[in-house]
């Protein structure tokens, strides 16, 4: 007896260790280059804020200024409420004291610069793509903003996703650390699109259904999934007959500018402010995800299946 | 008997509430449905794919202003369930519901009087269908 519980408590300790060692927020995968040097190109870092789509969810609540980014906008979901960080440029509420490699490290690996991990809520797992001169960029286009005053709340979610550093598994599971890989047979307007919809795009985050630990399925992604907020569903956005299939390219780049669909419906709900980016974009940005989106393989509609999996579906 | 009567009588008015809430969520979309068939017309004259007709041009903005007045009567209150993709904000929050509709209404008003060629009327869209988006943001969800 005596002997299998010290079993038991030594089993325990051991796992214990394993966790924090396999968890640690240093270790957190990035085989990327890190410092990209140069002078930042200000008019592409404004490209890349609004192709990531930062204002979205960062811009302060109940004010019109999507470039006030004090953050505090409370994301409601099965797992808890997350409460959105300011982003802004003030020294002490914001990022303003960050240095560029504090912030690529934030985008790559999702890592805040005192050692935390921060929540998959944050995309990371596509910003990870993104070129570090990019990076460098955007970082540079937020300090012209207007520093905002004020922290929002700490997120405020159920157990066991309240641990923070049980997000160092999930990344081992989910955080593959790869840059964007162009493909060279390709065209380069098709692997700029791939670029701008896997990486600062983050398309498939909301367009894809999850698995049970929150990872998205890969053999149906892009083609639908249920809305984080859990109100609703994102639709199918790989050609197939449920999705964008029959769409020729100017209708999807017409989505992507005014927000209106072949048939002249209105993209509303979360999308709305997505088009408001993309609208931003030099044209030949729009035509290029367009034609990416066109060349995925069709996928049906995979917001059913995800019900039975996801935990963000149940109400 | 006279139980069983005021049972059927039950069923029947309950059933009839259905079919009234099915009719007027059946009513809203086809309401949608005009709206973006006017969009359709009213996005061909814009970008120079249909020629600029001013009895045309005025009829797409003419649609907006019926769809905006009989719109708001087809969210009653209960009108939440169902085959539907108004959000929860449609009643939570009716007033501004209310008043996001007299905005599109009033600045397709606006149109219908400073529309007299194809610069004007290419204003006047581009004004009125921002309307679509913006409402479609907080009062809608997507289902599919």
């Amino acid at each position: 007896m005596r002997r299998a519980l010290s079993a038991v408590v030594g089993l325990a300790i051991i796992g214990a260790g394993a966790f924090w060692v396999a968890t640690s927020p240093a270790l957190t995968a990035s085989g990327a280059d890190e410092a990209p040097g140069g002078v930042p190109d200000l008019a592409n870092g404004e490209a890349m804020f609004y192709a990531g789509g930062c204002t979205s969810c960062h811009a302060t609540p109940g004010q019109d200024d999507k470039l006030r980014l004090g953050g505090g906008h409370a994301l409601e979901t099965t797992f808890g409420t997350f409460h959105v960080p300011n982003i802004s440029p003030h020294p002490r509420d914001g990022i303003g004291a960050w240095s560029e490699a504090d912030f690529i490290r934030a985008m790559r690996q999702g890592v805040s610069p005192d050692g935390e991990h921060y929540y998959p809520a944050f995309p990371y797992t596509s910003y990870q793509r993104m070129a570090a001169a990019d990076l460098r960029d955007m970082f540079a286009f937020i300090r012209t903003l207007a520093p905002v005053e004020g922290e929002a709340p700490a997120h405020d979610l159920a157990f066991p996703y309240n641990i923070r550093r049980g997000i160092g598994l999930w990344k081992l599971a989910f955080l593959d650390g790869e840059a964007f890989q162009p493909d060279a047979s390709k065209s380069a307007a098709w692997n700029r699109g791939a670029y701008l919809v896997e990486g600062p795009g983050h398309c498939a985050e909301c367009h894809s259904p999850r698995n049970v630990l929150g990872g998205i399925i890969a053999e149906a992604r892009f083609a639908g999934g249920p809305s984080p907020d859990g109100k609703g569903s994102a639709p199918n956005i790989t050609p197939s007959p449920d999705g964008i299939g029959g769409w020729s390219k100017s209708e999807v780049v017409e989505l992507l500018t005014s927000g209106f669909t072949p048939e002249f419906d209105s993209v509303g709900s979360t999308m709305a402010p997505v088009v408001g980016n993309t609208a931003k974009l030099p044209q030949a940005d729009r035509e290029a995800m367009a034609e990416y989106l066109l060349s995925l393989p069709p996928r049906p509609k995979a917001t059913q299946q995800a019900g039975a999996l996801s935990p963000s579906l149940r109400p | 008997m006279k139980l069983i009567v005021t049972a059927a009588a039950v069923v029947v008015i309950g059933a009839t509430a259905a079919l009234a809430q099915e009719n007027v969520i059946g009513q809203r979309q086809q309401l949608m449905k005009d709206a973006g068939a006017a969009t359709r017309t009213g996005a061909a004259i814009a970008k120079g794919e249909a020629p600029f007709e001013l009895e045309k041009a005025r009829q797409v903005l003419t649609t907006y202003v019926t769809v905006a007045e009989k719109a708001v009567t087809l969210f009653p209150a209960g009108s939440d369930v169902g085959e539907t993709t108004a959000a929860p904000a449609v009643w939570q929050d009716n007033a501004g519901f209310k008043a996001a509709f007299a905005k599109f209404e009033a600045d397709a008003q606006q149109g219908l009087s400073s529309t007299s060629d194809l610069d004007s009327f290419k204003v006047a869209f581009g004004t009125v269908t921002k309307n679509c988006g913006g409402c479609h943001e907080t009062f809608r969800i997507k289902k599919n």
